[in-house]
């Protein structure tokens, strides 16, 4: 069988089995919509959650991404996964105390305050929309290259699926699909990296494969890659590039910004208590590790590969997958020296460089350039639409429910009847699905740009607003309201400024402190703490009961 | 005032264990993979410099073992708590 009719059958097989998934789980009160009903049990909550976390992104984009940046890469292994500790530790035990259904609930409560709680979701919705339209992308993207479909008839398909489990079964549904996509998406992504580990340094597990010595006899893998990488002109794979600075201010905005995605956290009200919210945080990470752990060998397979077989080769002899991907327009050459060999060199080079490469083939083209068979290849394709689903569909739940739950019910109208909330839940979910379809569609040409936004600006307002909610009980609403504003606007200013209006500033030397706008997340949640200090220390402190809450949702049970 | 006094026990315990934990957290990521990593790429383990391997494998592994060990000493303090606030001594 072609790789094509692969791909058709086991992307067919995995949608299947989430719509029988779907089916079996219809949400049929508020509580199992917005939280599965609070019975989820912590492994299977776990696994959901690391489905509902590794993304498009994570999938697709992050090895290959690591795989260009070497040491830099390591901003987002250990950003996306230290947040978990953070998660684990200071937000989710105590959410799940509190008990309610979402994030703005948990601000409006604390800090008895409609315009808090309307903050909040203003905040989510837009850091859900900002997510949600880059997964669609990641779906129209595999269904064109794997399955030879238009990017919108892949789309059509993509929404068609999230549409029926997560309209249909809300909360409930979507966390029994992310387990099945959670098994589809480690599968495929774990086979060809064991694959090209045995085949590169003969040790079967990747995690140790990435220190082995190759079997080809040229010594150490990384050796031999900081080798090739200087010979070409490329820094060496295991330096770093980046400031010292900026690496700690973006490892620590990812870390914080991932703690304070409303996606994630809301995960935690799904189980049934404060000790099973901890350990599902452990089982989450523990799934997540096992993709993130093999990423950075998959980047350094992946780019050994690539320079010892593409520079320097004859163009007329390159292998098919080359011409393939160069069909896409990932992968573009350019022979500006007319003497038919590529030369794939870095800035430190004598030569002019020939070669232009996307990210995202590293990984979607790996099967390939490795030569491993047909079904890997359709293997591969059902991860990244795996992961780009239980993204899109966790985040079109937090959208839904804040409009429903948050908005209307808890804001506009509060004499609604449990099955009219269910109604607009449902609709928003729908309405939802149709906005991040066409973003998919039609991306705005600031997709790329807007993710250090949504870290950035969840790192700023949400976790020092629940991290001051929980842990000091003198913490009122002026000083929380202030400091999320101010949190917000100098996040969005920054990165507005640097990403939108003046991008030809967006230099180091221009920085603040050295700086990037990926990395000013973590000034902006200094700021917020800082400020809601101030203000609450000048204002007069909450009223005796919401001090009273505070002091039960530190209490276990 | 029993049961006030086991709750503020149980919060401050808690506290300490955060603090610590915290810390290997910062040290696991921040030091040994961020603002040491040179120093300890002078050493080499299992074909990896050290520092290297921090920032894109050890710092994880470690991630997960400190939500194992959070977890295994909140179960006990849980228990000790939910004793204490019975204890009617």
């Amino acid at each position: 069988m072609s790789a094509q009719g692969w791909t058709f059958l086991i992307v067919g097989l995995s949608f299947s089995l989430y719509i029988a998934i779907a089916i079996g789980s219809r949400a049929s009160s508020t509580g199992e919509f917005y939280v599965a009903g609070g019975r989820v049990p912590p492994v299977v909550n776990g696994m959901a959650t690391a489905a509902d976390w590794m993304s498009a992104a994570s999938f697709i984009s992050m090895a290959g991404a690591i795989s260009f940046m070497g040491r830099d890469g390591s901003v987002y292994l250990m950003g996306w996964t230290g947040g978990y500790v953070l998660l684990a530790l200071l937000l989710a035990p105590y959410l799940r105390k509190f008990g309610k259904y979402t994030v703005p609930d948990f601000i409006g409560d604390r800090y008895y305050s409609q315009l808090a709680r309307l903050v909040a979701v203003v905040c989510a919705v837009f850091v859900s929309f900002t997510y949600v339209a880059g997964q669609m992308r990641g779906v129209g993207i595999v269904f064109s290259r794997f399955l030879g479909v238009g990017v919108e008839a892949g789309v059509g398909v993509g929404m068609a699926i999230v549409f029926f489990y997560a309209v249909l079964g809300g909360m409930k549904g979507i966390t029994y699909t992310q387990v099945a996509q959670y098994c589809v998406l480690i599968f495929a992504y774990l086979v060809p990296a064991i694959f090209i580990s045995l085949m590169m340094t003969g040790n079967p597990v990747p995690q140790l494969g990435f220190g082995g010595s190759l079997l080809d006899g040229s010594g150490h893998l990384l050796d031999r890659l900081d080798g090739l990488s200087e010979q070409l002109g490329f820094a060496a794979y295991t330096s770093g590039g980046k400031s010292t600075i900026d690496v700690l201010f973006i490892t620590a905005a990812l870390m914080v910004g991932t703690a304070g995605l409303p996606h994630v956290i809301v995960r935690f009200y799904t189980v049934p208590k404060v000790s099973a919210a901890r350990s599902s945080a452990g089982w989450a990470l523990l799934f997540i590790a096992l993709l993130y752990t093999t990423a950075p060998a998959v980047a350094a397979f992946a780019r050994t590969n690539l320079l010892s077989t593409i520079s320097g080769a004859e163009y007329a002899k390159v292998p098919g997958w080359f011409k393939n991907w160069e069909a896409t327009g990932l992968i573009r050459f350019e022979d500006k020296n007319g003497d038919g060999l590529i030369q794939y060199v870095g800035p430190n080079a004598s030569v002019a460089n020939e070669l232009t490469i996307d990210r995202d083939i590293m990984v979607l083209a790996n099967p390939e350039i490795a030569e491993l068979p047909g079904w890997v290849i359709g293997l591969v394709a059902a991860g990244g639409l795996a992961a780009a689903l239980s993204t899109a569909a966790g985040l079109l739940l937090v959208i839904s429910t804040s409009i429903a739950h948050d908005l209307v019910r808890r804001g506009l109208r509060a004499d609604m009847t449990e099955r009219g909330e269910l109604n607009v839940a449902r609709l928003s979910a729908a309405v939802a699905v149709l906005v991040a379809g066409y973003f998919g569609i039609r991306p705005p040409g600031f997709v790329a740009e807007v993710v250090a936004f949504a870290f950035g600006l969840a790192a700023a307002s949400f976790f020092p607003a629940i991290i001051l909610g929980i842990f000091t009980k003198r913490m009122n609403k002026q000083g929380a309201i202030s400091g999320m504003i101010v949190g917000l606007c100098f996040t969005a200013a920054y990165i507005v400024y640097f990403k939108f209006i003046n991008p030809a500033l967006n230099t180091p030397a221009h920085w603040w402190f050295g700086v990037s706008p990926e990395g000013i997340g973590t000034v902006g949640m200094l700021l917020n703490f800082a400020v809601a200090s101030l203000v609450a220390a000048f204002t007069p402190a909450p009223p005796a009961d919401v001090q009273e809450m505070v002091e039960n949702i530190r209490e276990p049970g | 005032m029993k049961r006030d006094q086991a709750r503020r026990a149980y919060w401050s315990q808690n506290l300490r264990y955060l603090a610590g934990l915290l810390l290997v957290w910062f040290a696991v990521s921040f030091g040994a993979g961020i603002l040491l990593v040179e120093e300890l790429d002078q050493l080499r383990v299992f074909g990896f410099k050290l520092g290297f391997w921090f920032a894109q494998q050890g710092a994880i592994y470690a991630f997960v073992v400190l939500i194992l060990v959070y977890v295994v000493l909140m179960n006990r303090l849980d228990r000790r708590y939910s004793r204490d606030e019975e204890d009617p001594a």
